[in-house]
């Protein structure tokens, strides 16, 4: 089942890379991303046994992360088939700019974007932090070719970028892994392990200067990747220069991946009895990334590079969350969830007012309730999501950390937190309001054009979940959450 | 195998100063060969006798950093037309002096904080960690985007001596999925830097920054 899950989506990837029929390949892309949520809805129905020594197995956290990336996968696939039906092939301009520019290969990106599928499997399927290890760096890998999908200077900016800064990143992880070796070897320097299970039953006997030396690092590596600030420079690039159905996928897939290994590191830390080291670190990044985030929100001119920061901000709250611990981990677990689908569903919806406008700027994107009604009102629906308002589970999520940050001795927390929300919801209404509303200039005529169910489907559908989860969590997610909560050292309410 | 072990790490030290002081490119790979090769070695000589692991593990390693990387880069020179010097955001002589200071807090550093057993040389952390932080100052202080990959390799051999210290909890499959990683890695680096050679006609990668927050 494991295995079977991490095989399909590469196997589909090396047959797209050979198929020539643009159709076949679309088909073949949908088909994958179908079959392989099917199996995950298997797998969250009747978890597969796994043996406990095991490098490969879907824990309850495991299964969390797995179905958010599987969920995911299957609406960018249909948007992403769509998009690609009705991209021009010959030589295009980019408006912004005045860049002339290309597409890369079809083939090749479907076979990337199936590859990414499979490395984002391997990291949810993880329980040896070495092979979690290789799954990131190579997600790094399949990713960057998608980011270059227009071949023109500016996403070529962003993916050497992209590419440099993770890269780098990840090789700190690679050093926080061998300091780990080093905490749970025996005296003579035999038994290191680099097993999750094993290294939290350890627990209090792990070296402590080298357990904590080896956090740093692997929270600096992968908060790279995940894009806490100050090491999130690639990210905002990154997202406004790949296609919108890869934007999607990078803000609600693969940060979350990322997120995934800063949890099993500190989940070592709590058991070995230095939550508090661990988490006053998570705490303290996931602030100053909302802080950051925040500031670039107010008055940003182009709206992907808008939701890019947004992505920022929403990471510095989950690192606030899991470095909370107890309620709030269980909040931030719901909570990548609940961004994850509005994250994915605003990108795709910035890919139909782009393809419309054929401009980036806030300033020259006018009257999108006019011009294209339903993508319009999904634009206002996802402004409310993602700046957590009720009834969406973002509402839900942010407010089960919120509550947990007004302990005593760490209020202030939890008001800089609110700050920064505030900041941030002031700053994105503006803009989002200035964009869905007014008139349509002349050029865009005619309005209210009717708009392919391909395009909005997939986005509507992720917003309904969001909200959904806002009214009624559904018992078997908030059992899972709750399981992964406390296996990642934390409580479910 | 103590001394032999030390003098290679001594080497490579010595060829991380010689990176940070050289101006050509064809030489800068040609010694991050050299260094890549050595470090291939070290797997068998810091534990006394040879298993299949080490040796196979010494054998990609090496390969890949003394064979395919160089070949790579070379290639990548040959069609883009740069031989010409680098041109640093740091000059040589201050890379230089940087580098002896960072050079002796290493050896503060691994005399602070030892490995809790005995490792296969006192020298081992220092020179690991040493030439981590050449890879990360060649990435930072140097202009080209094909400096930068070669910045990139460098710090991987840093990170490839520094896991000597623990080789043995590492399964050996984990070590070739990592090699792989870095393999994959610079091949993209390749591609990409033969796509910006053509887009901006240079391969300075410090005058990528038209997405700078701000900018037009």
């Amino acid at each position: 089942m494991t295995l079977t899950l991490i095989l399909l989506p590469a196997v589909a990837a090396a047959v797209a890379a050979a198929i020539r029929s643009d159709r076949l390949r679309r088909a073949l892309l949908v088909a994958t991303a179908g079959a392989h949520a099917a199996l995950t809805a298997a797998c969250w129905i009747r978890p597969p046994a796994c043996a406990p020594e095991a490098w490969l197995g879907f824990d309850a956290a495991g299964r969390l992360f797995l179905g958010i990336a599987s969920l995911l996968f299957l609406a960018v696939a249909v948007y992403a088939a769509h998009r690609l039906s009705i991209e021009s092939h010959g030589r295009q301009a980019e408006e912004d700019t005045g860049s002339i520019f290309v597409n890369a290969p079809e083939a090749v990106h479907t076979a990337c974007l199936l590859a990414f599928l499979a490395t984002m499997t391997l990291v949810a399927a993880s329980r040896h932090l070495g092979v979690l290890w290789v799954a990131v760096e190579a997600t790094t890998l399949a990713t960057a070719p998608l980011i270059y999908f227009h071949r023109q200077p500016r996403s070529l900016e962003a993916t050497w970028k992209y590419l440099l800064v993770c890269s780098v990143g990840i090789a700190l992880a690679l050093l926080g892994n061998f300091l780990l070796v080093v905490a749970s070897a025996a005296p003579d320097g035999t038994g290191g392990t680099l097993v999750v299970r094993e290294l939290v039953a350890q627990g209090a006997e792990l070296r402590t200067p080298w357990l904590k030396a080896a956090f740093v690092f692997l929270l600096v590596g992968y908060g790279t990747k995940m894009g806490l600030a100050p090491m999130h420079t690639w990210l905002p690039d990154a997202h406004s220069e790949a296609p919108s159905p890869v934007s999607a996928l990078l803000s609600g897939a693969l940060l979350n991946c990322a997120f995934l290994g800063i949890l099993r590191a500190h989940s070592i830390c709590s058991a070995a009895g230095l939550g508090g080291f661990s988490g006053n670190l998570l705490a303290g990044f996931g602030l100053l990334s909302m802080g950051i985030a925040a500031a670039f929100l107010v008055n940003q001119a182009d709206y992907k590079r808008l939701l890019a920061y947004s992505s920022v901000e929403h990471m510095g709250l989950l690192a606030l969350g899991a470095g909370l611990g107890g309620v709030a981990l269980y909040g931030a677990l719901l909570h990548a969830v609940n961004h994850s689908l509005v994250k994915a569903a605003l990108f795709m919806v910035a890919g139909n007012l782009l393809a419309a406008y054929r401009t980036k700027q806030v300033a020259r994107t006018r009257g999108a309730l006019r011009l294209l009604p339903v993508s319009g009102a999904l634009w206002l629906a996802g402004l409310l999501a993602i700046t957590g308002m009720p009834p969406f589970g973002t509402f839900a999520s942010e407010f089960t950390m919120l509550r947990a940050a007004f302990a005593p001795g760490r209020e202030w927390m939890a008001v800089v937190a609110l700050l920064a929300l505030a900041v941030a919801f002031a700053g994105m209404a503006r803009t989002f309001l200035s964009m869905a509303l007014g008139p349509v200039s002349d050029e865009f005529e005619p309005a209210g054009r009717r708009e392919h169910r391909a395009a909005f489907g997939p986005a509507l559908a992720l917003l309904a979940a969001s909200l959904w989860l806002g009214l009624w969590i559904p018992n078997g997610l908030n059992g899972l959450l709750g399981h992964a909560a406390r296996l990642l050292g934390g409580d479910a309410p | 195998m103590q001394s032999g072990t030390g003098s290679l790490l001594i080497f490579l030290i010595l060829t991380d100063l010689l990176l940070l002081g050289s101006s050509r490119l064809r030489n800068a790979i040609r010694i991050a060969a050299a260094q890549g090769v050595a470090l291939g070695l070290l797997p068998w000589l810091a534990h006394g006798h040879l298993t299949g692991s080490a040796l196979l593990l010494g054998a990609g390693s090496a390969a890949l950093k003394g064979v395919v990387f160089p070949a790579l880069l070379n290639r990548a020179l040959r069609e883009i037309h740069v031989r010409r010097e680098i041109e640093p955001l740091i000059g040589y002589i201050p890379s230089l002096l940087i580098g002896t200071g960072v050079l002796a807090a290493a050896f503060a550093f691994g005399a602070r904080l030892p490995l809790p057993w005995e490792s296969p040389s006192p020298l081992l952390v220092p020179a690991g960690l040493f030439t981590l932080w050449t890879g990360l100052f060649l990435i930072m202080a140097r202009g080209k985007a094909i400096t930068q990959v070669l910045g990139y390799i460098v710090m991987e051999n840093g990170i490839f001596a520094l896991g000597m210290a623990v080789v043995e909890a590492m399964p050996l499959l984990v070590e070739l999925g990592v090699l792989l990683d870095v393999f994959v890695a610079v091949f993209v680096m390749g591609i990409l830097v033969f796509h910006i050679n053509r887009e901006f006609d240079h391969i300075d990668a410090d005058q990528l920054d038209a997405l700078k927050e701000g900018a037009p």
